[in-house]
């Protein structure tokens, strides 16, 4: 187990810079989960702490160790691939013994590891069975039983269950979630599912670009997001975003309204505006409520429901056009083309500064 | 679906096996001719050779051309030399050449590509166009034996192996091997602590069967039917290969006969190397087209 700080990492390929000055620090024992889109750079960066990928700048300590020029096994990691990534010519004893085996571990002392991986993770009755003869997420258990066998400081998982169907990969993530439990060891987690983010983690990193948008704990980001880019990219459905005009702003809270919405009066959160700056109001559909005879704050039009059986996604055609989405917690038939209005709890509701 | 009519699916099968069945006929008939006229003595052999008669073992059999082939030439020598040179050529091939693609596949390093474009550039220069510079180089090179430092190659069986131990086309075919290959198996062998040695030998190599099987089969077949090569290097008789031994039946009279005994005999090894190889050959040929 090991703390991990990233100071001011970089990565260019050439003249493109893909990792802009990362700084994070791990705690000992620390679920970690980068969250991003494609193309973020959240497997580059954490490919770049297995050391499979050289840094261009910056440095990388593992427990307290510059690990920047040293390779992957001197590292003191263990990494489990998206694709398994497990060695199809070896049973599974020999691929989960394989790292032991390469550091000439004594027969007695390799068994005993692999027992109790196997114990572990459920598999003792598959250890003699060909990767060829396993399901995708045995598969996947052979991948984190190599990484366990070897006691490693820090566990890296790359998108692990990504290849895995949806019920497999719910099973899945909860396991992996038990094992950190039971492990208590320093992991980091890369997804770009953020159910997976914000379940399992002690804190995520949300990347975009590159660059770090926001550090925290999965609820803080969920309800103080730093920015519309972490506010838009975690919950689903998507937060709203309204585009208001700040009528006034006073002792930390500004007057705003639009076309569709009532002058209401929301923090500013600490955020710089002015009176008559355009600005973007965050609502999650789930803070959504709707009141009869379509009063509230809000009103539009009905044009989409999807009824989920626990909840009912209904989209609204705002006055200004504008599309608005409401996760309401009913099981509940609502007309296309009525009207409807919502209300909602103004200090949940999030303002931000428009995007150049 | 609709479901497969049985008389239909009979006809398919026996139009498939009717075109199947011509062209093996039509790859068999040289060898069959071959065997049936190494039995007959010359004068039926040619006259058998116009019609039908020349496949079948017909007229007067016998071995008398074997033995005679065994008393014109050392047949064995020549067979002897050639298996050693062949074997071993092939099995070096394969570890040398399968040592450079893993580094052109896997290893970073500066000029890596360049220097891959430089060897499959060899792919298109004739043989015989370096065989000359090539010679007076061999007979040169200093070898160090049991006896110190010896001047010059020729009339050796290291001449007819070492030119021939790397060359780009099986470079070629382990490097598009390997770079099909998942990468992350190399990268969690890494990670795992696996030095490059023990990524090559004991992740990649045993994954390398169909690769193997291919190239082991074309490096043979080059070798047992080296020619030119060994006529310009070697001078003495006890490290003659086959090929060169086949000249012995041209001299003075050609014994046709003694010809197709000669050709049956080294035709042996080639036969049980490739059914020894073939069906990891057809598995690689397969995989290859799957892949695209």
């Amino acid at each position: 187990m090991a703390t991990v700080k990233l100071t001011d990492v970089r990565k260019s390929y050439g003249s493109v810079e893909v990792i802009r000055g990362v700084n994070i620090d791990i705690e000992d024992g620390e679920f970690v989960v980068f969250v991003g889109p494609s193309g973020c750079g959240k497997s580059t960066l954490l490919r770049m702490i297995s050391g499979l990928e050289d840094i261009t700048a910056g440095t990388i300590e593992i427990d307290g160790r510059v690990v920047n020029d040293l390779p992957p096994k001197e590292r003191g990691i263990a990494m489990v691939f998206q694709t398994y990534a497990i060695f199809p010519h070896m049973t599974v004893r020999e691929n989960v013994a394989f790292g032991l085996t390469i550091n000439r571990t004594p027969r007695a002392e390799k068994e005993r590891k692999v027992q109790e991986a196997a114990r572990i993770l459920q598999m003792e009755h598959l250890l003699d069975r060909r990767p060829s003869q396993l399901s995708g997420g045995q598969r996947q258990r052979v991948a984190i039983g190599r990484a366990i066998v070897r006691d490693p400081k820090v566990f890296l998982f790359d998108e692990p269950l990504s290849n895995l169907d949806a019920a497999l990969r719910m099973d899945m993530r909860m396991e992996i979630g038990k094992l950190h439990q039971k492990l208590a060891a320093t992991m980091i987690y890369v997804t770009h599912d953020q159910v997976e983010a914000m379940t399992l983690a002690d804190k995520i990193v949300v990347l975009k670009d590159g660059k770090v948008m926001q550090v925290g704990a999965p609820m803080e980001l969920y309800h103080e997001p730093a920015n519309l880019f972490v506010a838009g990219f975690l919950g689903a459905p998507s937060m709203n975003f309204i585009e208001v005009v700040v009528e006034s702003v006073r002792g930390g809270e500004a007057r705003v309204s639009n076309e569709a919405l009532d002058p209401i009066v929301v923090s500013t959160r600490g955020r710089p505006f002015a009176d008559g700056d355009h600005a973007i109001l965050g609502v999650r559909p789930q803070y959504l409520r709707p009141v009869e005879d379509a009063a509230g704050k809000l009103h539009g039009i009905i044009s989409l429901t999807e009824r989920l059986g626990s909840e009912t996604i209904v989209e609204v055609a705002l006055k200004d056009g504008k599309p608005l989405i409401a996760a309401l917690s009913e099981d509940r038939v609502y007309a296309t083309g009525t009207r409807i209005g919502f209300d909602f709890d103004v200090g949940k509701a999030q303002l931000f500064p428009r995007e150049a | 679906m609709a479901s497969i009519n049985p008389a239909n699916h009979g006809l398919r099968l026996a139009v498939r096996y009717a075109v199947l069945s011509i062209i093996a006929v039509v790859f068999l008939f040289p060898l069959v001719f071959m065997i049936m006229s190494s039995f007959k003595p010359d004068l039926q052999l040619l006259q058998d050779t116009g019609s039908l008669r020349a496949f079948l073992p017909v007229g007067d059999l016998s071995f008398e051309n074997y033995r005679e082939a065994f008393e014109r030439a050392p047949v064995w020598t020549f067979v002897k030399n050639s298996i050693i040179v062949t074997g071993l050529t092939v099995a070096l091939s394969l570890f040398f050449c399968s040592l450079a693609a893993f580094s052109f596949a896997f290893l970073n390093w500066h000029g890596r590509d360049t220097v891959l474009a430089v060897i499959l550039a060899t792919l298109i220069v004739p043989f015989e166009t370096i065989a000359i510079p090539l010679l007076l180089l061999v007979s040169k090179l200093p070898w160090l034996g049991m006896d110190g430092i010896e001047w010059g190659w020729l009339n050796t069986y290291r001449v007819q192996i070492i030119p021939w131990v790397a060359d780009g086309l099986t470079i070629f075919l382990f490097v598009q091997y390997f770079k099909d290959l998942p990468h992350e198996l190399v990268e969690a062998a890494r990670v795992e602590g696996a030095s490059w040695w023990q990524i090559y030998s004991r992740v990649v190599m045993p994954l390398a069967g169909p690769v193997l099987a291919t190239a082991a089969i074309l490096k043979f077949l080059v070798m047992y039917n080296q020619y030119l090569w060994p006529l310009i290097v070697v001078q003495e008789e006890s490290y003659r290969p086959v090929m060169v031994g086949l000249q012995y039946f041209f001299q003075l009279n050609t014994a046709w006969g003694e010809v197709m005994a000669y050709l049956t005999l080294i035709t042996v090894p080639v036969l049980i190397f490739y059914l020894a190889l073939q069906r990891a050959f057809i598995a690689s040929i397969a995989s290859t087209g799957v892949k695209g």
